[in-house]
Formats: C-alpha cells, structure tokens, sequence
C-alpha cells in the first residue's frame, strides 16, 4: 500500500536524563549519532548522501555547510527544519519525498539535544533571547509586543486553555485525561530508558498532583531533559540490504496555520486533521488499520486532540474513547508504549523523534518486555508550538 | 530579549508599524486596522492577513468583547511575571471579530468564565530603558 520508496533503516537514541555530564558540540553530537545509526543499520557509511539537522549552535549561520565539512560527506541533500517538536516527523518525510524523487539514497535525520562545552556562561550577562519565548522575544516579532506582556509565553497556557475549552465544551474530566498519563507511565515501567522507569502513578496522584495552568497538572505536562536521537532513512532497497525489518514510510502529510494560539482559526479543530487525512490518503488505509499510535504528548490533552483530529474518533468523543480504551502496549490501543514523552521525559528537540522510533522498534519487534504483540502498521504524529506545527506518518512493516 | 518596565515586567517595545496602536492606546482608545476588503484584523501589521494588500485604514474599536478561552496561570510561565502569578490569560473574541490574548483584570481569577463580557483597558508602565509610558492591553469585566 501507498508509498513504498522510501524506509527507516536504522535507529539511535540516547538515555535521556535530568542531568548529562558529558557536554558536546552539535557537530560532534551529529557525528556519534551517525556512527550509531551505520551500526544498528548494518549498512555503509559510504552510501550515506543527504541528512537533516535543526542547526547547529557552534553554526549558526551556514550551518548544512558545516555539517557536510565536519562529516567529511559530498551530500546532495542538506536540510535544515524548523517546526517544534514536529521537526523529527517533519525531516523523517522530507528525508522520504527527496529519496523518492532520486535526489539522494540515504539520510541521517539527526536530533541532539544536549549541553554545549560551557564558555563561562553563567559570567556573561544574558542577552540573547530566552528559549521559554522560542524566539517569540525578537524586536519586531508580534509575540515580544502583543503576547509576552499578556503572559502568553511557554507551551502549558496555550494548551491549558485548549483543555479548559474543550472540557466546557465537551463535558471532559479531569480524570479521563489522567487516565492517558497513567497508561503512558505504565508503559515507562517496561521501559528501562525511560526517565519515570520505576514510579507507577495512579489517577489519584495525578489529579493531586500541582496545578500548573488550569486545568493542567503537573503529572500532565512532559519532564524536560537532555538526551539525542537519530534516524537514517534510506531508500527501498538500500533497507532492506539493512539488519533490521525495514519500516517503510508509506504515507506522510504535514500542515499549519498559526505560531500563536491567538491566532488559531478553531481551537477545537487543529492542522493535525488535514496532516493525516492526507498520510492515511497517501498509505491507502485508515486509522482503524492501525496496530500502534505513537502520538505527540506534550501533554494529556494534546493526546487526546491530536486522536480525534487524526479520526480515530470524532471530534468531541475523545473522552469516551479515552475510557473505553486502554493504551498501554499490552491493552487494545496500544499508544506511546515506549511511555512517550510524559513518561519517557521529553528530551528537547529529540522529543518528537521518541515517537518515530518506538514505531520503527515495535515493527521491528525490538521493544522488549513492552513489546506488541502485533506492530505491522503503526500511525505518528508530531505537534509543534501551540497545536500548530502538524505533521503525520503512516510506518509498515516490509 | 523582551524589554523590560521598571518594575521588572515584559512590556511592548512598538515597531513602526505597530507605532499609531501604542500611541492610541496610551490615551485609552483601541484601535484596529480595517480592509476594505477583509474587515477588521489584529494583531496590527502593515498588510492585510487575508488579500496581502496595504490600503487599509485604523479605526477605533468599541474595546468590547467575550472571553473566548481561558486560564489561570498557577505560575506564571513569562520569567518576568513570576511573581504576578496566579493571573488570568484569556483569547477575547472584540465585538469588530478579531481575537486578543491579555490578562483578566479586576475581577477573582475563581470567578472568570468562558463568554464572560469584558471590556479592553489600558494600563500604563515606565520602561526601565525610559521613554514614554507604555501601554498594555488588558480586559475587565463589562459594567
């Protein structure tokens, strides 16, 4: 079905971690994640032409150039995405649609997100911008004149209102949306990367738990950490040439319409329906064929819009299929069974990445004690900003 | 690096385009770019969102509203406001169509509600970088 050009070949990803001792550069980063990805792929690193990188902070200008120089690669696909945490999902399909059209063969999509060699930081004054504004602090930029000084800054208000709104309109409460943080958490206890591994939550505690921005809890919003992951997509054939069942990228969309949630057309109706009615269109199948859902979990209620939007059910009934169902990788729908960024912890801009990979290790039959019982195709999704940046994967197992 | 007012909060710094806003709302009054075309937009930019065209012209908004969205930042999630928490951010929906964020003012956080009527007020704050007084947009519950 859909798609067959292009494939997940190898993958990498580093424990994350509240505290990471070993500091790198990104271009150092990038090349360790390389070498990681050629070792779980079984394949060259002479057939490695193309990669995709958020930049680089030691470049932050020309930096696919520094990339290529550091690597020591004649790449003839060089890219450089910006869209949030959907920038994984977002470089995976970009890394597909240009192998598909024969501009390269095989693309190391690469996410660090880890300290820098310090240059006595904590002595310079601070002038450049915060990264709770995610650029938003720029003169000129409408976020610095007609948000901040409302308070509009960071993720969790944005999607604090969208919860607070949805559960007016739509009689949602808030233990239906515990629920998706307890599932998730169960699934972290099969994971022993996971930065929860260990510490079972119940509805109780999560409900307890500080409120942040009504209705939002802290139990509900992800853990910050560092960490790094990486994919290399390759074409059809070069994957399966690789050690592992390759995962085939056979259907992809992406879509936006805002950076701020003042500017969202519908809060109730994201960019995520457009995004993958167009994957499952491109796949040829439907959400009810998915083995697997690996959903962008900033927060619980990010889940449960982003299912809806994605129609797995309608909008409206989240709540009811929240409770009817049950998400861990042992339960009926199974969903971010690695823990997914609320249990796995959400390591920068490798957050998004978690979800592509735990797809590709359950059809590839490699996610051990939390292992499916069946993964042949499985549904991604990435969400950046405010519900904003929306981009969908369909993965299937060769 | 937002700018800052004396007492340590963000505060808008204007641009050329967003200049006759602030100017208007320092005396109180709101105003709103207007397309022939289009109607009313906001954010304040110096070509309509929807045709891209520039012959536009300011108009002054009633400053009346409903809150669309809301809430209560436990937090306060802007390293400025930090201790300002908790207050309310809303989405207002102005009676002219577009919609604002700003803080809820005047009125018990507990006591907010979706659809709740307010009306825009200008509060004014001393850049710490001096300069004129400036203006942010928040609303208070509608008489």
């Amino acid at each position: 079905m859909g798609k067959r050009a292009a494939a997940i070949a190898g993958v990498s990803e580093w424990k994350p971690a509240r505290r990471w001792d070993e500091a790198m550069f990104d271009l150092d980063a990038f090349a360790r994640l390389g070498a990681e990805l050629i070792d779980d792929s079984g394949l060259d690193r002479a057939d490695v032409d193309g990669f995709c990188v958020v930049g680089a902070r030691e470049a932050p200008a020309l930096a696919p150039s520094a990339v290529a120089e550091h690597l020591g690669l004649r790449s003839r696909f060089n890219e450089r995405v910006d869209l949030g945490g959907a920038t994984p999902a977002g470089m995976v399909w970009r890394a597909a649609a240009a192998i598909e059209v024969g501009i390269c063969q095989a693309v190391l999509v690469m996410c660090p997100a880890i300290p820098r060699p310090s240059q006595q930081a904590r002595d310079r004054p601070q002038t450049s911008s915060r990264p709770v504004y995610m650029g938003g602090d720029a003169w000129g930029s409408p976020q610095a004149q007609f948000e901040v000084p409302a308070g509009l800054v960071g993720a969790t208000p944005s999607y604090a209102m969208i919860a607070r709104l949805y559960m007016e309109t739509f009689g949602l409460d808030e233990a239906t949306l515990a629920k998706i943080a307890v599932e998730q958490r169960y699934n972290a206890l099969a994971n022993p990367d996971a930065i929860f591994y260990g510490r079972p939550i119940t509805v109780d505690e999560v409900l307890a738990s500080p409120m942040i921005a009504d209705p939002l809890k802290l139990l509900e919003i992800v853990m910050p950490c560092f960490g790094g992951a990486a994919v290399l997509v390759t074409s059809a054939d070069l994957a399966r040439r690789a050690r592992h069942r390759p995962a085939m990228i056979s259907g992809f969309g992406e879509e936006m319409t805002h950076r701020s949630l003042t500017s969202m057309p519908d809060l109730l109706d994201s960019p995520v329906r457009g995004a993958a009615a167009r994957a499952f269109a491109m796949a040829g199948t439907t959400p009810a064929a998915m083995d697997s859902a690996q959903i962008y979990d900033c927060y619980t209620i990010t889940v449960l819009r982003s299912l809806e939007d994605a129609g797995f059910c309608r909008v409206g009934e989240g709540g009811a299929f929240v409770r009817e169902h049950d998400f861990r990788y042992d339960g009926d729908f199974p969903v971010n069974t690695n823990g997914g960024q609320l249990g796995f912890g959400q390591a920068g801009i490798s957050g998004g990445m978690t979800h592509v990979i735990e797809a590709v290790r359950q059809i590839q039959g490699r996610a051990g004690q939390r292992q499916q019982r069946k993964c042949d195709l499985a549904f991604v999704n990435g969400n950046g900003g405010m519900m904003s940046e929306q981009v969908s994967l369909i993965l299937e197992g060769a | 690096m937002v700018r800052l007012a004396r007492d340590g909060r963000s505060i808008p710094e204007p641009t050329p385009v967003t200049a006759p806003f602030f100017k208007a709302a320092a005396d109180g009054r709101f105003l709103l770019q207007t397309c022939p075309r289009d109607g009313a937009f906001f954010y304040p930019r110096a070509r309509c969102p929807k045709c891209w065209r520039a012959d536009w012209s300011w108009a002054e908004a009633s400053g009346q509203g409903k809150i669309h969205a809301f809430t209560i930042d436990r937090i306060g999630h802007d390293p400025t406001q930090k201790e300002l928490a908790p207050f309310v951010i809303a989405l207002v929906d102005l009676e002219e169509g577009p919609r604002a964020v700003a803080q809820i003012v005047e009125c018990e956080a507990e006591a907010v509600r979706a659809g709740m009527p307010v009306k825009a007020v200008f509060d004014l704050f001393q850049p710490a970088d001096g300069g004129d007084p400036t203006p942010i947009l928040r609303f208070r519950p509608a008489a």
